[in-house]
């Protein structure tokens, strides 16, 4: 114990007494330099892991989930705009990217472990995957959603009545959010009896 | 009487050879069977939320919307969500008819009957095409009322 403490004392002592050989200049522009190249490498790494490429380079994204996605209108549509895993599963600010990107480690640990390596194991894990997504999305008001279909934006008169109707009386409101009503836009849904009888 | 007879199938083959090549087909137009024609250009489905009339009492109503990428599968059934007897109230939907919930001997049951599960076997969206062929369906209303042009009503 005493041991540990001299230690500790010791580089306390190393860290804070003035460099002997370095000049101030060097120190500092030097740690400047230093730190830009390690904020640049951190910020490029951590976008190569935002890629639908990255996504895609494991087989449990790549032949479960993408292939739903590409028949639906986020994947291609007439005005050739397309939704890439993520913008809607990595939050853009940067805060809430990080914290997702944190929580993002048990899905390393699911890859590792295989927790979904077969397309069995996937279906079985689906209701609680799904559930995960639509938790987060109706925690943060559905605000991948909201980058691109904003409320403010959205004209009701250039929608069918009944989809008029509906945003009028709960997205308006504020009475629900976007996740509430178009759960499985993107993927196929789960065993939704399921999912009512365990909410 | 074998000559006379072969004589007759080849004239007959003839003909219809002819026929067919100067058949013209409302959706191939003259292009022969055996190639490939051009299909027109998929439509976007009629999406005004409209009921429409039923061509006879018994006809499954028509989707007056789109369907795209709804799921009709073992997981989830994306019409129910509207259309159930629970959610009908919310969504103002039509709710799904009583005969639906019956098992074909007409005991009433739970939920919707397996048989009836997947709507779209008879309920299906439509497109404002031009009709391909004629048809002279008349109303069974403008039979009773012996509208001009429609077939006299026969009764026993």
């Amino acid at each position: 114990m005493g041991g540990l403490v001299d230690l500790a004392k010791r580089y306390w002592a190393t860290i804070w007494r003035p460099s002997r050989h370095f000049s101030l200049a060097f120190l500092v522009l030097g740690g400047f330099i230093a730190g830009v190249v390690f904020w640049g490498a951190f910020n490029t790494a951590l976008e190569l892991t935002n890629t639908e490429t990255f996504c895609l380079s494991c087989h449990e994204m790549r032949d479960n989930v993408y292939p739903e996605l590409q028949r639906t209108i986020h994947y291609s549509n007439r005005s050739g705009v397309r939704a890439k895993c993520p913008d809607c599963h990595v939050p853009h600010e940067w805060t809430a990217k990080i914290a997702r990107k944190m929580q993002a480690s048990k899905e390393v640990w699911g890859k590792i472990f295989g927790t979904i390596d077969t397309r069995e194991k996937f279906v079985d894990h689906r209701l609680a995957l799904a559930r995960n997504e639509w938790d987060r999305m109706k925690a943060n008001n559905s605000l991948e959603c909201r980058n691109c279909h904003s409320a403010e934006s959205m004209d009701i008169t250039r929608q069918s009545p009944r989809a008029g109707n509906m945003h009028s009386a709960y997205l308006f409101t504020g009475e629900r959010t976007c996740i509430d009503c178009h759960k499985g836009i993107a993927h196929r849904l789960p065993d939704m009896g399921a999912a009512l009888k365990s909410p | 009487m074998r000559a006379a007879a072969l004589i007759l199938l080849a004239a007959f083959a003839a003909a219809g050879t002819l026929a067919y090549a100067q058949q013209e087909d409302r959706m191939r137009g003259t292009v022969p069977v055996a190639d490939e024609t051009r299909p027109p250009p998929l439509r976007n489905p009629e999406n005004k939320d409209v009921r429409r009339e039923r061509a006879y009492s018994m006809q499954p109503p028509t989707i007056p919307h789109k369907i795209d990428g709804y799921q009709v599968d073992l997981n989830v059934n994306a019409c129910l969500g509207c259309h159930s007897r629970g959610r009908a109230p919310v969504t103002q939907a039509v709710a799904v008819s009583v005969s639906h919930y019956m098992d074909r001997d007409g005991n009433f049951l739970a939920e919707i009957s397996p048989r009836r599960y997947f709507c779209e076997q008879c309920h299906v969206p439509q497109d404002e095409v031009k009709p391909l062929v004629g048809n002279r369906f008349v109303d069974v209303d403008e039979i009773l009322r012996g509208a001009p042009g429609a077939p006299a009503a026969t009764r026993k």
